[in-house]
């Protein structure tokens, strides 16, 4: 059994202007709930980008369970992805259930969609339309229908911007069962430091380049290493805006 | 009176050819509204109009160049889409004019306007042939089965092109496929209502269906259900009351809608956010 389920060498995206991401390098094991922070333009987004598939002008290697994803998109299957908010029209008519079964290849097994909404507490509004849901709601529908077809590997970009704090709670305690009863491995990108202490086991400081990267406690505990970085993403927060 | 109407065979070719093409102008336009593409279909229509003018002009069956001309001018216009990035509507403009100018010089080098033209631009659906009937119901059978095959993926790439093409699903390929199926469905469509009144049977009965329906599948039922309403009642009407088939379809479908409307206003359904997008 292949234990490291992504690993990333020396990854580069360069825009016409600026370098997205500089020469990153890190991995992760099956099984770990990694959180990634950093402030807006961070490359926190186009490191995503590149694992999805959806970029991919970029230099170095990314491989998921050993296997080159350039190769072959086939890696995808064992992905569920959660983005920061799902662009949709409003009055889109889709049922909840419907949006769900879009992730199933083969026929819809209703027991399987009624399983994963009961997952994430969202069974009893199965037939509702998901316009009509509020945006914590929605995005417990998305985690659904990444978890319908079973992956290995949950992927979630800011996944509670613009969400309350008691939705956020009930977003986060799914996550935490997602990862220590079923084993999924878990990446997620969040502004919250707080939120990502308390979930995470381990973390990746984001700016475009790698700041630090390691076990979540190690980060946290050291005040030294949250004063640089917070110091350096503050520097590059205002140098970003400067460009801008 | 009503059942002597239907013992014609010109009205009961009318009545199939229509029913069957409302079905196609449902499934297909609500894919195409909910992309937000509702005038494209316009856009492709008016580019028929170049297409029949090529075939009047070689002499040629008018609709079988408006297929090529129409398909061809709707594929070109979606891959500079992608190329040059030009936004929907700025696409759709470019579509139109050039199909209704290629047209217009067309046949002003051909001797003018003829009754053929007026037939092709506001519809002669009480003129269908046998032949033009049966071609009508293979591709609605073709098209539906294409849509049926593929109903996943061209639901999926409509509500969410990114997370579409995450989950493995080809968004391009799925883009030029429901571009090429508007693109058929609608010269298909000119018979009926003609080129003018073409995008209000793909707009029309599906912003009302979007009103009620919950799901997709119910409404794409319920526009099915309106669009075939409006097309039988609008034939019949219009014998009955000797006035232009197309005009009366539109017509019925938009009294449909506008009750929708009164019925939504007066708090009997659902509030639905559709119409204020």
């Amino acid at each position: 059994m292949y234990l490291k389920a992504i690993e990333i060498n020396d990854l580069t995206v360069e825009y016409p202007e600026v370098k997205a991401l500089d020469k990153v390098s890190f991995s992760i094991n099956q099984g770990d709930f990694l959180g990634i922070i950093g402030p807006n333009g961070a490359g926190k987004s186009t490191l995503f980008s590149c694992m999805l598939g959806i970029l991919t002008k970029y230099k170095g290697t990314i491989r998921f369970f050993g296997e080159d994803i350039r190769k072959s998109r086939n890696y995808l299957k064992l992905i569920g992805y959660v983005p920061q908010k799902p662009v949709f029209e409003n009055n889109f008519p889709a049922t909840v259930k419907e949006i769900v079964r879009m992730q199933l290849t083969n026929n819809s097994d209703r027991q399987l969609i009624d399983k994963v909404l009961q997952q994430v507490w969202m069974h009893e509004l199965g037939n509702r339309r998901i316009g009509d849901l509020s945006i914590g709601q929605q995005q417990r529908v998305f985690i659904a229908k990444a978890l319908v077809h079973n992956p290995k590997i949950l992927i979630l970009d800011e996944p509670v911007t613009g969400v309350d704090i008691q939705s956020s709670e009930i977003f986060y305690s799914i996550l935490r069962d997602l990862n220590e009863k079923q084993n999924i491995t878990i990446i997620w990108s969040s502004h919250d430091m707080d939120a990502v202490h308390k979930l995470a086991n381990k973390v990746a400081c984001l700016n475009r380049t790698l700041f630090f990267h390691g076990i979540s406690a190690e980060f946290f505990e050291n005040e030294d290493l949250v004063k640089q970085y917070s110091e350096a993403s503050m520097q590059q927060h205002m140098h970003s805006h400067e460009i801008h | 009176m009503t059942l002597e109407i239907l013992s014609y065979g010109f009205m009961q070719r009318a009545i199939i050819s229509g029913i069957a093409i409302a079905i196609l102008c449902s499934v297909v336009g609500l894919f195409m509204v909910l992309r937000r593409y509702s005038l494209f279909g316009d856009a492709i229509a008016h580019s028929s109009f170049g297409g029949i003018a090529v075939g009047m002009l070689v002499g040629i069956y008018p609709l079988w160049t408006a297929y090529a001309v129409s398909l061809v001018s709707a594929l070109i216009i979606t891959r500079i889409r992608y190329r040059l990035k030009i936004s929907g509507d700025a696409s759709v403009a470019v579509l139109l004019s050039s199909g209704i100018a290629i047209g217009l010089v067309l046949i002003s080098i051909s001797g003018g306007f003829t009754i053929d033209i007026f037939s092709f631009l506001f519809g002669s659906i009480l003129l269908v042939s046998t032949n033009d009937t049966i071609l009508i119901l293979v591709l609605t059978g073709i098209i539906l089965v294409v849509i049926l095959l593929l109903y996943r993926q061209l639901l999926y790439s409509t509500f969410n092109e990114e997370q579409a093409k995450v989950s493995g699903i080809p968004v391009e390929k799925i883009n030029y496929l429901i571009v090429f199926l508007a693109g058929v469905v609608v010269v298909t469509s000119i018979q009926l209502v003609g080129i003018l009144l073409i995008s209000a049977l793909f707009v029309i009965p599906n912003i009302t269906a979007i009103m009620y329906g919950k799901g997709f599948k119910q409404t794409a039922l319920l526009s099915i259900g309106f669009a075939v309403f409006s097309v039988v009642v609008g034939i019949l009407a219009s014998y009955v009351l000797d006035i232009t088939p197309s005009g009366t379809i539109v017509l019925v479908s938009l009294a449909i809608f506008g009750i929708s409307i009164g019925i939504k206003s007066l708090g009997k359904l659902p509030i639905t956010k559709s119409l204020k997008h």
